[in-house]
């Protein structure tokens, strides 16, 4: 990220300009209100003189008021006051409204973007630091438009009151008008110097973010290992961080700040000075110079308001590159046109397909952990597949390359004959559902966390919870359906979340259904007849399903056994049970773990 | 603020403190922050000499152009020169201490908000397990980050400003009074309208910035659930319905910020309104008190002045003011927090410290009903004898995590008792239970870090040396080395670069290495694979000897390693035994131990 100034300001314009053509219309309006405060405010001391000379000074003269002179007064003056205030309404207000609007439309853009972007992105950046983007980040590009209508009305003001001077003197308007040089030169410096600390606190913010997203997530281990000491410390920390970050920002804010506001009252002094020399030498007359050192006071106005513009820029520029890097992330998925076929049992191909992750080394350099190595299978439409494996053989990783939910590094997944690469978006989900390892649950109701939005009436949730076995306990809800089950599932228990998850598979009924390890924290009994309903209900359905109970495995036409991302074995489970060692170790491990305890008991029985 | 008795899952579930008043607001703020005070007064008479050299500058500029330009017989350069040479010691010193003045606040404003933070930070985890669940992760973040940050603009800047402007409303007024009395009771009477408006706008716009917070966490609830729930989403092709939710949440609080946007602008251009009428109405009074003879024309333009130096500091008071409802806002929701009361809270000082060794648990009658829920836990009577493994197992619902979590007091029983050791659950300090009692919860997280933080996480003084031994005691040693970088792998946020096993590896390791007395497991190796699962059980076995230890499982296989059997049903305790005897007895385990079996066996 260069910090250059130069290119601050020029950056900083074109936030501006982007964010000036995404709200054209309010930005118009809020300057036009600007522009309208700014002539009207220039406007009141002459009101008031022409009231004076109009009204006052012929009523004081003749010692009696008459009514009408009052209503003059007071209708001159009101007149007045409420243009400037339908200049300030405006201006703020529409000023505001296209901060917002604005605000909103990124905020959009970069959630859109989290959306679409692949889940390798996701695993780079943490959760809080996105957080920040949407917010702190859209914020800080953006809040440069409350002062910005403002600044660019009295420009008006500026360039009125410039060409006042030079009219009435153009050499002591130069020497007041160098002043402009001298603020542009400080603002330089202040942007040079502003820029990298601002990138710091912008980032510090995200980090802060960061620690308390997680620590939060965390909140159930923090407490229960009792290490809320630790993580006020860790958030102590980087909140220090920031503290200082921004103790800096307000440093070099505080250094600059009193410099830019004396040039304008120095230059005033300067003119002052040239202006009573010029008047000696008989080139000025006094009045003259008042006029200009008058202006000249006004104008120092305007040169703040664009000031303060100008010290929001180095955030601005800040946020927006921080929320650019979002928008502009390369990586998403490119889809095709095709749809898959519907109607029938998908036919399920893997040709050879390879996945690593990409992992860091101590030293930072990029690396490849490979854990799906060159994995054909074949799965026949109507089929139920067991996959199995153990701890980290792959096998989520399998699943999510199947759904595509990333992409092989080499071969391909084809539903049907077609490459998953070829279909159009959502096209798989349409077809496939996947009962995740690890269940996510929306902060909505049962019922919105079966349908997720599809079209299904409360016959055909009830009807799938029913096949998942959690008609029961939904009935038991209070609010039966319409129970919130809150974030992440909070008010369920973990079978209880597995099962809504299982019926949000059901209801798609799928043509190609992945369970990975979907029924862990549900009862044997439980996920014993879940499988017999699931069989009974789907017909047209291949099943893929990654378990390690014998039961589910047993409802399987053929296993699928892998080891540290490679396909050891397929075959009958009988077949695999004869020929495969470590498939026979894994799968018989209970029974043997059992027989071996119950010939202990049986042992301590005869012995007692 | 007690949670029982409200809906569980409604949001803002915490106080945002909308109850406070704007002044108590203020005052507790400053409370809690007390950097925000010290030094205080060096600060505000720093900044009155800045501003009297703000003001210094303009007379000077008047004196020179009456005095110098305009003197009789020519402009006096002599005298030029002398007061632009005060006005630039005026410039210099307003210079130096506003420089001070931005230094001083910036620094007291970011300590007191730092100090703000993290003591917020730290109450939310000691906010009670089911307070915590009550408002969303996303939204608890912005009550330590945005909210904190709408605080600081107000105090770095507006309430220094505030006093200033009170300092010279007080001076106009007196100095209106002085010239003309009456004149100076029409501009109060003017004003007093405005003052009541203010003070009706104050309650409106502080509400309505209110909004804009709680929008503003909600915002940010509901995008973390599209990261945090990213693959979800994409399996199943739902990211336009979470599309929509984020976008109804950025809508939401796009109109609460415009709305809040336009009372402000009202409040803040009435004051304009009253300032700009005002002048008109002592220009009107003035012009018939002048053609009376009671005062002069000069008289009336130099009183506008006063007029003027009276409505701009208004003016900027009634922007302040809003600015500082805003902050208000902020601190009220963080206030808000931190004032809620730690329903599960550590007894402290005045609690027991349990001695070390095996633990006896002991359920008196204990019953619990969630929050605003049924009853789920039904008259528990229980004793676990010291270094006893038991399992507890039992339909899916039935209540064994909530057991456990009231074993660890991550709860509070509704009705009756948890004892260890014969003391209650509630009077042991939270430093020897935590350290002595550990759950591995059903749903496992890992830090984002490596391996060997996240197992030491329990006990950071543990050396590495510390963490292989555990590690191979565990028998989990082969499986590290698979791992590309061993203990220095990369686990990813909240462990998502392991598999799911592999996580609950390191969850059982970072409990174990943390040493308790009494380990309680909640599902912990649910997805670990059954001869791993053996391996760990066995280890688990012969390492846990001398403690007690308490497992939750649907896997029979570890009901069948226990001393004892507890079988749960419908949130009470219907058999308890051993494995054999209760196969034997024919009830409700024997039902779930038939299907197992049949699940494992061969046909
Ligand atoms: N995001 C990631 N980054 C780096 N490595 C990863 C990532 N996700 C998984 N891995 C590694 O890839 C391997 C395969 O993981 P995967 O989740 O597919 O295993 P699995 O067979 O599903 O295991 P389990 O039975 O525990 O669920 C593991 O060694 C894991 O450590
Ligand atoms: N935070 C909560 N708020 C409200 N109800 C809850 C909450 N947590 C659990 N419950 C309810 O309490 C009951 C018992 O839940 P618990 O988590 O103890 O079950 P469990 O026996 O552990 O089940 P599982 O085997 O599925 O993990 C369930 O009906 C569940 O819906
Ligand atoms: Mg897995
Ligand atoms: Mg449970």
């Amino acid at each position: 990220m260069s910090t250059a100034t130069p290119s601050t300001l020029r950056e900083g314009w074109s936030v501006i300009g982007r964010g000036i053509r995404g709200q054209p219309r309010w930005f118009g309006l809020a300057v036009v209100g600007s522009v309208v405060y700014g002539i009207m405010t220039s406007l009141t001391a002459a009101a008031i003189g022409f009231v004076v000379d109009r009204a006052v000074t012929p009523a004081i003269a003749a010692r009696s008021v008459t009514a009408g002179q009052l209503w003059f007064i007071g209708g001159v003056m009101s007149a007045v006051v409420l243009t400037t205030i339908l200049g300030v309404i405006g201006r703020r207000l529409a000023g505001g409204v296209a901060m917002f609007n604005l605000g909103a439309m990124y905020r959009r853009q970069v959630t859109r973007q989290y959306l679409r972007l692949p889940l390798s992105w996701h695993h780079k950046h943490p959760s809080g630091q996105l957080l920040s983007n949407a917010n702190a980040d859209v914020e800080a590009t953006w809040n440069i438009f409350g002062p910005l209508p403002m600044a660019l009305g009295v420009v008006v003001m500026l360039v009125f009151g410039v060409l006042q001077m030079l009219i009435v003197d153009p050499w002591l308007a130069v020497v007041g008008l160098t002043v402009f040089p001298m603020l542009f030169v400080a603002n330089i410096a202040f942007q040079r110097a502003m820029s990298p600390r601002v990138t710091r606190a912008q980032q510090l913010r995200a980090d802060v973010s960061e620690v308390a997203h997680e620590s939060f997530e965390a909140a159930l281990i923090v407490k229960s290992l009792g290490r809320e000491d630790h993580e006020a410390e860790r958030f102590r920390a980087v909140t220090h961080e920031l503290r200082d970050a921004n103790i800096e920002v307000g440093r070099t804010r505080g250094r600059f700040d009193p410099a830019i506001e004396a040039i304008p009252t120095i230059g005033t002094l300067a003119v002052l000075f040239v202006g009573t020399l010029r008047v000696r030498s008989g080139l000025l007359s006094p009045a003259e110079v008042v006029q200009i050192a008058y202006l000249f006071s006004i104008l120092a106005f305007p040169v703040r308001a664009l000031g303060w513009v100008l010290a929001e820029l180095p955030r601005a520029v800040v946020g927006w590159k921080r929320i650019s890097a979002v928008l502009d992330a390369e990586g998403s998925m490119a889809y095709g046109p095709r749809r898959l076929p519907t109607g029938t049992a998908s036919h399920l191909q893997a040709e050879s397909l390879s996945y690593a992750y990409e992992i860091e080394t101590e030293q930072g350099d990029a690396d490849l952990n490979p854990a799906v190595v060159d994995v054909s299978l074949d799965i026949a439409p109507g089929s139920t597949v067991a996959l199995v494996g153990p701890t980290g053989s792959g096998k989520s990783t399998l699943t999510n390359l199947m759904m595509r939910l990333v992409d092989p590094d080499t071969g391909a997944v084809l539903v049907d004959g077609i490459d998953l690469r070829q279909v159009r978006q959502g096209g798989v989900s349409e077809v496939a559902a996947l009962v995740a390892q690890q269940t996510f649950m929306f902060d909505d109701s049962v019922r919105g966390n079966i349908t997720l939005g599809l079209d299904h009436d409360d016959d055909a949730v009830w009807r799938s919870l029913d096949v998942a076995q959690g008609a029961g306990f939904v009935g038991d809800l209070r609010d039966g359906l319409d129970t919130h089950v809150g974030e992440r599932g909070a008010s369920l228990s973990g079978g209880q979340r597995q099962r809504i998850a299982l019926a949000r598979a059901v209801i798609r009924e799928p043509q190609l259904l992945i369970l990975d390890d979907a029924t862990s924290a549900v009862d044997p009994s439980v996920e014993q007849a879940i499988l017999s309903r699931l069989r009974e209900a789907s017909t047209g359905t291949t099943v893929l399903v990654v378990a390690y109970r014998m039961a589910t495995i047993l409802l399987a036409d053929e296993v699928v056994y892998l080891e540290e991302g490679r396909v050891i074995d397929h075959g009958s489970h009988e077949q695999l049970l004869s020929r495969c060692v470590g498939y026979e170790r894994l799968v018989t491990a209970y029974a043997r773990e059992s027989a071996e305890r119950d010939a202990i008991a049986a042992d301590e029985e005869v012995s007692r | 603020m007690s949670m029982r008795g409200q809906p569980i899952v409604e949001h803002h579930g915490i106080a945002s403190g909308t109850e406070m008043s704007t002044w108590a607001t203020l005052k507790r703020g400053f409370v809690l922050s007390p950097e925000l005070k010290k030094g205080i007064w060096v600060t505000v008479a720093l900044a009155v000499l800045s501003t009297l050299g703000r003001v210094l500058v303009p007379f000077v500029v008047q004196r020179i152009t009456d005095e110098g330009l305009l003197a009789d017989g020519g402009p006096d350069l002599g005298s030029v020169a002398m007061y632009i040479g005060v006005a630039l010691g005026g410039v210099v010193v307003t210079a130096f201490s506003a420089y001070f003045v931005n230094i001083r606040l910036f620094q007291a404003s970011e300590n007191g908000l730092a100090t703000l933070r993290t003591k917020a930070f730290r109450h939310i985890h000691d906010l009670a397990m089911l307070t915590q669940n009550t408002e969303r992760r996303g939204s608890l973040v912005s009550r330590v980050t945005s909210d904190v940050d709408t605080i600081s603009t107000f105090v770095q800047f507006g309430g220094l400003m505030l006093l200033i402007n009170v300092a010279q409303i007080t001076l106009a007024t007196v100095l209106m009074v002085v010239y003309s009395p009456l004149l100076g009771l029409v501009v109060w009477v003017c004003f007093v309208p405005l003052f009541v408006i203010i003070r009706k706008f104050q309650g409106i716009v502080g509400r309505a910035y209110t909004r804009v917070r709680e929008r503003v966490g909600d915002m940010l609830g509901a995008v973390s659930e599209a990261v945090v729930g990213a693959q979800a989403i994409r399996a199943y092709g739902v990211e336009e319905r979470t599309a929509q939710r984020i976008d109804a949440a950025v809508e939401a609080h796009r109109k609460a910020a415009i709305g809040a946007q336009a009372r402000s602008v009202i409040a803040f251009t009435s004051g304009q309104l009253v300032s700009g009428m005002t002048t008109a109405v002592v220009l009107v009074v003035g012009t018939v008190l002048a053609a009376r003879g009671s005062l002069t024309l000069g008289e009336l333009l130099a009183f506008l002045f006063l007029v003027n130096l009276f409505t701009q500091p208004v003016q900027q008071a009634t922007e302040i003011l809003n600015e500082m409802q805003n902050a208000v806002a902020g601190w009220r929701r963080v206030i808000g927090i931190i004032d809620t009361e730690a329903d599960v809270a550590d007894p402290g000082d005045r609690g027991v410290t349990l001695p070390r060794g095996p633990i006896t648990v002991q359920f008196n009658g204990v019953g619990f009903a969630y929050p605003g829920g049924d009853p789920v836990l039904h008259d528990i009577d229980l004793t676990i004898a010291p270094r006893s493994r038991v399992a507890i197992v039992g339909e899916t619902g039935s209540g064994k995590s909530t057991l456990a979590k009231l074993l660890t007091r991550l709860m509070d029983p509704t009705t009756g008792t948890v004892q260890l050791d014969g003391v209650d659950l509630d009077s042991i300090r939270f430093s020897t239970l935590r350290s002595r009692v550990v759950l591995v919860p059903q749903e496992g997280f890992l830090f984002d870090g490596t391996l060997l933080d996240n197992v030491r996480f329990g006990r950071p003084e543990a050396t590495e040396d510390d963490v292989r031994l555990t590690l191979t005691e565990l028998g989990l040693d082969p499986w590290v080395a698979t791992l590309p970088l061993g203990l220095a792998t990369d686990v990813g946020q909240r462990g998502e670069s392991l598999s799911a096993g592999e996580r609950q590896l390191v969850a059982l390791a970072r409990a174990y290495l943390a040493d308790p007395d009494l380990l309680v497991l909640d599902e912990a190796t649910s997805a670990v694979d059954p001869s791993t699962e053996v391996r760990l059980q066995r280890a688990l076995d012969s390492l846990t000897r001398g403690r007690t230890s308490i497992a939750i499982a649907h896997r029979l296989s570890t009901a069948q390693a226990a001393d004892e059997v507890i079988v749960v049903d419908a949130g009470r305790i219907v058999e308890r035994g051993h494995h054999t005897d209760l196969v034997r007895l024919g009830g409700v385990y024997a039902g779930l131990h038939d299907s197992w079996v049949a699940q494992q066996t061969t046909v």
